[in-house]
């Protein structure tokens, strides 16, 4: 493969969440690109979010990791693969194989995954490889897999604009999959499609949508039980499709009457009134085209698994599923969350789609020629980083993602990590929290990042998209496939990974996918099987199932179960009896409150790459928490100040926004802030974690919290053309912005010590300075050569500073008077009278152009009109100057 | 018909024409006005001699009034010709040798005397002061072609000279004894300030100097620092300050402090007998600014005609522009101890502004660059009002704008 021409537009999928947008990338030649949505690619026809669209802005090579480090020095690739081959070695003889453990990512491509699966479960011969889709959708696979026998989502985008009813349970569609929104909002606009949202916290999707439903945390089950109880209250059960596709529908049922059995019993156990209760069950019971989109809120649960059934049951009870405009929809997280699922890149999974009964086991190790093909699941997430803490797992391998900031506990997770005899971190960043853990033995790759590396992604609707190449490889950094097959090689699996292009591992993946499957399988791409290189580059987007035997082996299915039937032994789906809602972990008199966590607008997980983007950080610059005005009120936390945050397992300090889109004892903090980003921003450190007994995903939305006050005697803000770390000791976040860095700080210093400390900063730059330290007020510009480089504002601990104007005069090429004003008074404007002429009364020189342009015909009558030249007469002379041009015009 | 009084105006100043201005203006005709001025031409604006000595001005450009306006308004001038005496007892004044007049009314506005410092060599030729037409034409004379100039003084005067003699391509050399300029209006920033706006104007400049002597052969040659310093002179300008003009009124006994006593009337020891400018102490203060003389001369104007008017002092505010760069000071200068200050400081841009507050009132105020919110800041200190929230801001950064910017960046 070549990297493309300068001019030429590269068509790719965008690395953010599960929709999959289609991206045209065009490379300047310089390292950056301009970028646009492709409006040939069917999942977001040329349009793109806020997110997709700053990609542009997040190529910079700032904080990269360029070359190989092994225990903090750098090496050559040798060295490293040498040391990580070597490690991977010793304790597999020492320990056995299963004292090692992989942490994938959704962000690794389909052929990534593929190989680290291989790599792992078949060669290595541990079952411990488990990734970061665990957090985000593992109670989904596993609700599809009990309901379906597979993990199979059924419908497609095209469903959104074609349902009448959507109903978007544990989802803030509008700002974590936005393209999806639009469709959903352009149905709304063409057909008058009607949107429910489930969620309790109002976000911005349940303020536009037609009703909201504010239910108490974790209670979803305890609805859809209700509404399964009403379909068949109302005869709406469509009994032949019950009888012939579907097995279970009594117990379930039975089970859901023993939960919810009234409307009053739903309202109650939910927390909402009767009458939106009843207003939902109505529009569903008459709506026969509804499609129902679950997303973390469902999934990030200890009850995440039957959540997502209890779901399922209405839609088999009603046969609304595998036909247009209806189905129950999971919408993923990550850009490739469903690519790792097909290639089996979990613990409970061995490889595309295959489990571990004999059979199945014994057709992957046969097709690989696996000499150590595990026979039994790994451990999940949660439980992998407990075994490393208690010394069960001597080596990790964590690939492209950042345990350290989105784990639950992530606390311990860093003191495990510490014990590890090899801790090995494949990445883009030199500085993410994860690659700045150390173990016994560190050792960090250098990755490839979007743009630079090249294969396939999955998206929600099981549509595979290319991610192309159109950048050069920066450093040393190597596509995570290729590093991984040269340790295979020294490893002495040589053979079995002997790869050189992407093409030839999707070609594998793809055979493996139809490899003695007979349409047992639902995942089966065996029509991809056969791609020259040059089709591969060429593929364009396409839904699996692509089998050899159909009509057409490159045209895909757009839905599944039409036909009503199922990947389980016969055919028929599942109800599942789902357990009674309660939270893992209930508000205590310590805890009083329910931390709930999530995204932001304009960020992505842990703000390695949104991060760089200016555009994106403006949004929110600083980590928060969400509040009820109520409990503001009761724990004395007011708008904009800080609040310390405390769990039974860390404690952060986020400010607070107060706002009554969280319900009264729940509270929302965003997920985004790590060490990088904020001194104490760190939220899903603060969550227990308490895994869902069937996907083993972490409860990440209920967690007992308690909250109060902190008080800091200065804030301010730092902007600087580099990033500048703040004294130790300050609280403090960091967010991009044009042309530059912002530190936004908090500090028990007084302006003046603050002053001292940040002053020093700035040698050799000429200061401008502002000081009324009586009110705790201090600004100050750097510049150099008339080039504004930093400035610093610091006010007292009770305002939230406002940065907009610094940003905007720092953002500016050049820098104007006014500006320079601006900065130290932290004003946009004053009333500007011009340049002083007449020094005496401070008369300027538009008041006197004015006065003369009213009438004023002579020094006196000027002087008289405004005062100018009335004392000292020094500026006479230039009033007369003024004066000529308007006496000659009148004596004309 | 009633014969008119008779108005004598000793002195034909910047003071002396801003009273017969609000005079006539006030009752025009109403006196029989003489004004006797010792400079052969009317009334001109000393404040622009730097302007004229550096040729940004002509000495037309400096005038006032025309000759023709004394004539209108009935006033008979007499320029050139100094007044020798004053007899009181008789009511007459004498002009040079011959010419005497009588008065019901005197006003003694005569000014005051450039302080020169008692050097050795002091009295060479080629050392000069500062302060009329007349020194300015010594001054361009002096000034050929590599000709060096010594300033001696820093305050606004001295400064002014500097920049005047260096806009005319003069090696110009400005010596300050203190170790800032102007030490009695500006801090140390904001004399900084003033001092980097001198030297990018041509001028070097010598703090902490103290001179030891002048020397040459019956010229100026060379001055010497007490340090040891030898600077090289053609030139030297002694601009260390004025003392009022006396002498008239000493001899013909009226009470004299520093200057000629005058009580809130204007009145000196003789009822009769009025001073105003420079040359006049008000209780016991001798103003050297133009300000004060301004508000006497309006002052006194309303008294002779009878109004019941008082001065009451000026309080002491500068407001001027240093070569163009506007400097303003009010009140304290430098911060007391427990006073706080609210300072703005951006040298590149040549802006300074520091406000002392006292209890919550404005006790000074230096502003360098931009002096817009002067006024304000007079206001405050004359009164001791308690500065209301938005003053600090205000006075530091200029009432916001009412302009829509504002509201559109916060949406």
């Amino acid at each position: 493969m070549t990297v493309p021409a300068s001019d030429a537009v590269v068509k790719t999928t965008c690395p953010y969440c599960g929709v999959g947008c289609g991206v045209l990338a065009s490379p300047d030649g310089q390292g950056g690109a301009g970028i646009a949505g492709d409006t040939e690619h069917p999942a977001n026809f040329g349009r793109l979010c806020s997110k997709g669209s700053a990609l542009g802005e997040t190529l910079g090579f700032e904080d990269r990791l360029l070359h190989p480090i092994v225990d903090g020095a750098r090496v050559s690739w040798e060295g490293a693969l040498g040391t990580v081959a070597g490690g991977l070695k010793k304790i597999a003889e020492q320990h056995g194989p299963d004292s090692i453990a992989f942490y994938l990512s959704g962000q690794l491509l389909t052929e990534d995954y593929y190989v680290a699966n291989k790599l792992a479960k078949g060669f290595l011969g541990t079952p411990h490889v488990d990734t970061n889709s665990r957090l985000c959708m593992s109670s989904a696979v596993a609700a599809h897999r009990r309901a379906f026998g597979s993990d199979t989502v059924p419908g497609c985008y095209e469903d959104l604009d074609e349902a009448d009813l959507l109903v978007l349970v544990g989802s803030n569609t509008a700002w974590c999959h936005p393209i999806l929104y639009r469709r959903m909002a352009d149905a709304k606009a063409k057909r008058g499609t009607t949107i429910v949202t489930i969620d309790p916290r109002r976000t911005q999707t349940g303020e536009e949508a037609d009703l909201h439903l504010g239910l108490k945390p974790g209670s979803d089950t305890a609805l859809f039980s209700g509404l399964l109880v009403h379909l068949a209250g109302q005869g709406a059960v469509d009994r032949a499709y019950v009888a012939e596709h579907t097995a279970g529908f009594d117990a379930a049922l039975e089970r859901a009457l023993t939960i919810a059995p009234t409307i009053a019993a739903t309202a109650a156990a939910t927390g909402l009134s009767e009458a939106d209760v009843g207003r939902f069950f109505a529009l569903f019971t008459r709506t026969r085209r509804v499609v129902t989109c679950f997303s973390q809120g469902v999934n990030q649960s200890a009850q995440g698994t039957d959540k997502g059934n209890a779901i399922i049951n209405c839609h088999l009870a009603t046969g609304r599923i595998g036909q247009p405009g209806m189905g129950p929809f999971s919408l993923t997280g990550q850009p490739n969350a469903m690519g790792g699922r097909e290639v089996g890149g979990l613990a409970n999974m061995l490889a595309a789609h295959m489990h571990f009964d004999n059979h199945e086991v014994d057709k992957v190790r046969r097709f690989w020629s696996a000499p150590n093909i595990i026979t039994g699941e790994g451990m999940k997430a949660v439980a992998m980083f407990e075994a490393i803490a208690r010394g069960k797992i001597k080596a990790l391998w964590v690939m492209g993602t950042n345990p350290l900031v989105s784990m639950p506990r992530a606390d311990e997770i860093r003191a495990a990590i510490a014990g590890l005899d090899l801790y090995v971190v494949s990445e883009v960043l030199a500085t993410s929290d994860t690659a700045r853990a150390t173990a016994k033995k560190t050792v960090l790759l250098p990755a490839l990042a979007w743009g630079e590396k090249d294969g396939t992604v999955t998206n929600s609707e099981r549509r595979i998209s290319r991610q192309r190449r159109f950048l050069k490889a920066p450093g040393a950094a190597r596509a995570d496939w290729a590093i991984m097959s040269d340790v295979a090689k020294r490893l002495g699996h040589g053979a079995a990974f002997a790869y050189t292009s992407a093409a030839q591992i999707f070609r594998e993946h793809a055979a493996l996918s139809a490899f003695e499957n007979d349409g047992t399988r639902d995942f089966d791409i065996g029509g991809l099987a056969d791609l020259s290189d040059r089709a591969y580059d060429a593929t364009a987007p396409v839904q699996w199932p692509l089998t050899k035997r159909g009509p057409d082996p490159r045209k895909g299915r757009a839905r599944m179960f039409a036909d009503g039937r199922f990947y389980t032994f016969d055919k028929r789906a599942r109800f599942v009896a789902v357990q009674p809602p309660a939270l893992a972990q209930p508000a205590t008199a310590e805890h009083p409150l329910i931390l709930n966590t999530g995204r932001v607008r304009d960020h992505w997980h842990t703000m390695t790459r949104t991060g760089k983007s200016q555009r994106l950080s403006a949004h929110r610059a600083v980590p928060f928490v969400e509040i009820h005005p109520d409990d503001a009120a009761r724990y004395r936390l007011t708008e904009g100040g800080f609040a310390r945050v405390t769990t039974a397992n860390s404690s952060a300090i986020l400010e607070v926004t107060i706002s009554d889109g969280v319900r009264p004892g729940d509270i929302f903090a965003p997920m985004h802030w790590s060490d990088m980003t904020a001194s104490n921003g760190r939220v899903v450190a603060l969550v227990r974690g308490t895994p869902d007994p069937v996907s083993g995903q972490p409860e990440l939305k209920a967690t007992p919290a308690a909250m109060e006050p902190v008080a800091y005697r200065s804030r301010g803000y730092l902007l600087t053309r580099a990033a500048t770390a703040a004294p130790s000791g300050w609280w403090w976040t960091r967010a991009t912005v044009q042309g530059g860095s912002g530190l936004i700080f908090a500090t028990q210093d007084g302006s003046r010590e603050v002053a001292m400390a940040l002053r020093g900063l700035f040698p050799a730059h000429e200061l401008a300075e502002y000081s009324d330290h009586a009110r705790a007020l201090y600004r100050l510009a750097a510049y150099r050569d008339g080039r504004l480089m930093a400035c610093l504002a610091v006010e007292t601990g009770e305002r939230r500073p406002d940065w907009e104007l610094a940003k905007q005069v720092f953002a500016a090429p050049e820098i104007e008077a006014a500006d320079r004003r601006s900065l130290l008074s932290g004003r946009t404007q004053t009333a500007s009278a011009g340049p002083v002429i007449c020094a005496c009364h401070g008369v300027g020189l538009d008041v006197i152009t004015a006065t003369i342009a009213a009438g004023a015909g002579s020094v006196e009558q000027v002087g008289a009109a405004c005062k100018a030249g009335t004392n000292c007469g020094s500026c006479i002379p230039e009033i007369r100057k003024l004066l000529a041009p308007a006496l000659a015009r009148d004596a004309a | 018909m009633r014969t008119k009084e008779k108005l004598v105006v000793v002195g034909n100043g910047m003071a002396s024409l801003r009273f017969l201005e609000r005079l006539t203006e006030r009752a025009p005709g109403r006196f029989d006005i003489t004004v006797v001025g010792a400079e052969p031409v009317a009334a001109y604006n000393r404040v622009l001699l730097s302007s004229l000595l550096g040729g940004e001005v002509d000495e037309a450009a400096c005038g006032f009034r025309g000759l023709d306006w004394y004539a209108e308004h009935g006033i008979r001038l007499i320029t050139g010709a100094p007044v020798t005496a004053i007899d009181r007892a008789k009511a007459t004044v004498h002009v040079g040798d011959t010419f005497v007049t009588g008065y019901d009314h005197l006003v003694l506005a005569v000014g005051s005397l450039p302080i020169r410092l008692p050097l050795p060599g002091g009295d060479l030729p080629g050392v000069i002061t500062f302060r009329d037409f007349a020194d300015v034409t010594t001054i361009r004379k002096a000034a050929v072609e590599h000709a060096r100039a010594i300033v001696i003084g820093g305050g606004l005067l001295g400064l002014e000279a500097a920049v005047g003699l260096a806009r005319l391509g003069v090696d110009t050399t400005l010596l300050h004894v203190m170790d800032r300029v102007m030490e009695r209006q500006l801090d140390h920033t904001a004399a900084r300030l003033v001092k980097a706006a001198m030297e990018e104007r041509g001028v070097k400049m010598l703090l902490s100097a103290n001179t030891a002597c002048i020397e040459g052969h019956g010229r100026v040659e060379r001055l010497l620092l007490k340090d040891g310093t030898v600077l090289p002179a053609d030139l030297v300008v002694m601009s260390v300050g004025i003392k009022p003009s006396t002498a008239l009124a000493a001899a013909c006994g009226l009470e004299i402090g520093r200057g000629i006593k005058v009580d809130d009337r204007m009145a000196t020891s003789d009822p009769r007998v009025f001073a105003l400018g420079e040359c006049a102490e008000h209780r016991g203060v001798s103003y050297g600014l133009v300000e004060p003389a301004y508000e006497q001369a309006e002052v006194l104007s309303r008294c002779l005609l009878g109004e019941d008017a008082a001065y009451t002092g000026t309080s002491l505010a500068t407001s001027l522009k240093v070569s163009g760069l506007p400097v303003f000071s009010a009140g304290v200068v430098d911060t007391p101890d427990g006073a706080e200050a609210i300072v703005l400081h951006d040298a590149t841009a040549g802006l300074y502004r520091k406000l002392t507050i006292q209890d919550g009132r404005l006790a000074g105020a230096v502003f360098v660059g931009d002096i817009s919110e002067q006024a304000r800041c007079k206001d405050l200190i004359r009164t001791g009002a308690p500065l209301a929230p938005h003053d600090r801001d205000d006075l530091m950064f200029g009432t916001p704008a009412p302009s829509p910017a504002k509201t559109s960046l916060a949406a």
